[in-house]
């Protein structure tokens, strides 16, 4: 005789701190951004309903247009430089004993830098008269100027982000593999496996969870880009380095429209939910889809 | 409701916000009463219905955004396709 186990729904109150904390962090601002977005904000206590007004003036921008299509650039290349070379880096750290320690400390190092730091670490190192880097590439013959070209501008910032933010990328990876016990390694060498038989079949599929998570966050950061690129190029030279928040911030704060800055805020929200949305499924599906090859 | 003031509410917009609240409760009195089975239907992938309300939302938004970025037509008619958008995830996506 099975007795059915009584469903104790008090569970659900301890949610509720969580659910406070959400609201008062996320929902209520959110929702206070929506009643911006349809209102002209003339002073704190005078404002008028405009509609989708805002909306119509943000989606035909060409600025924003323009802006948006730097921003998808410059997350694609973030993604496809440090999700491989994360990947690389933690495949040939060593696995044990103080190499590995010191490894992970040096590292983790530039993930401690706070940002408009790590801006100012590089201003100062690619700029051609007294950093390291644009005086070696200067000597080299490379006509490079940051602060003039855009393509100098665009590849700095992404050197820089990748210095910033692969360690993180390695750091998972890294956490990835050593999960991975070593009956899985026994069992490919007994079958001669090649090293990249092991890295195709064992260790990218176990590591399928947390580069998820890598690819995830850093296509978040990377879309909500602020601080390194005004630290460094102020978004120059022209527009060539304006990402998507440095437009927005322009517009919130440089020229305080509060009504189009919320209605831009809310679409740049969506967007950012529809990419991750579309990635997390399609990471899901093609381990799914592996899987079921596997058991087949 | 001075304690509200800042958030400089307007009717449009609570409207819109009750709806989606009432929409979410009904959800949860539906789950409640009758658990969702995940299933496969015109999307690409398993959804339960939490997935389709939620990807149905998103088309809605999208819908609307594309209406007010390409037509100067009056926004309602955005509004009924993007809430057919729904319709249609719910039941057959």
């Amino acid at each position: 005789m099975s007795v059915a186990k009584p469903v104790n729904q008090r569970a659900w109150w301890l949610v509720l701190p969580v659910l406070v904390s959400v609201a008062f962090s996320a929902l209520i601002p959110l929702m206070t951004v929506v009643n911006y977005s349809v209102q002209d904000i003339l002073s704190p206590s005078q404002s008028v309903f405009v509609g989708w007004e805002w909306y119509k003036e943000v989606l035909r921008d060409p600025e924003l247009h323009s802006a948006l299509f730097r921003q998808l650039i410059f997350s694609a290349a973030v993604l496809a430089i440090q999700i491989p070379l994360g990947i690389a880096l933690a495949l040939s750290m060593p696995k044990e004993g103080w190499r590995s320690s010191l490894v992970l400390v040096l590292l983790a190092m530039p993930l401690l830098v706070p940002w408009n730091v790590v801006g100012t670490i590089w201003q100062i190192f690619a700029r051609a008269d007294i950093g390291l880097l644009g005086y070696v590439l200067t000597q080299l013959g490379f006509d490079y100027n940051y602060a003039q070209e855009p393509w100098d501008a665009w590849i700095t910032v992404l050197v820089m982000d990748v210095w910033h933010w692969t360690p993180l990328v390695a750091l998972l990876a890294f956490a990835g593999l050593r999960a991975i016990p070593e009956a899985y390694y026994q069992a490919a060498r007994i079958d001669g496996a090649s090293r990249w038989a092991v890295f195709r079949y064992v260790q990218l599929p176990k590591l399928r969870s947390v580069l998820m998570i890598a690819v995830l966050l850093r296509l978040m950061d990377s879309f909500m880009i602020y601080t390194e690129p005004f630290v460094l190029t102020g978004g120059g030279p022209g527009t060539a380095t304006t990402f998507l928040s440095q437009y927005l911030t322009q517009k919130a704060v440089g020229q305080f429209d509060l009504g189009p800055a919320a209605a831009f805020s809310l679409v740049y929200f969506l967007i950012i939910l529809l990419l991750c949305f579309v990635l997390y499924n399609f990471m899901k599906s093609v381990g799914a889809g592996e899987q079921q090859a596997r058991s087949a | 409701m001075d304690l509200l003031s800042w958030m400089a509410w307007t009717a449009p917009v609570a409207i819109f916000f009750v709806c989606i609240a009432l929409m979410l409760i009904g959800m949860t009195i539906w789950e409640l009463r009758s658990p969702t089975v995940p299933r496969k239907g015109l999307l690409p992938l398993v959804t339960t219905r939490g997935d389709r309300l939620f990807i149905g939302l998103l088309l809605a938004a999208y819908i609307n955004l594309a209406w007010t970025g390409v037509t100067d037509l009056t926004q309602w008619w955005g509004a009924m396709l993007g809430a057919v958008g729904l319709v249609c995830v719910m039941r057959w996506g």
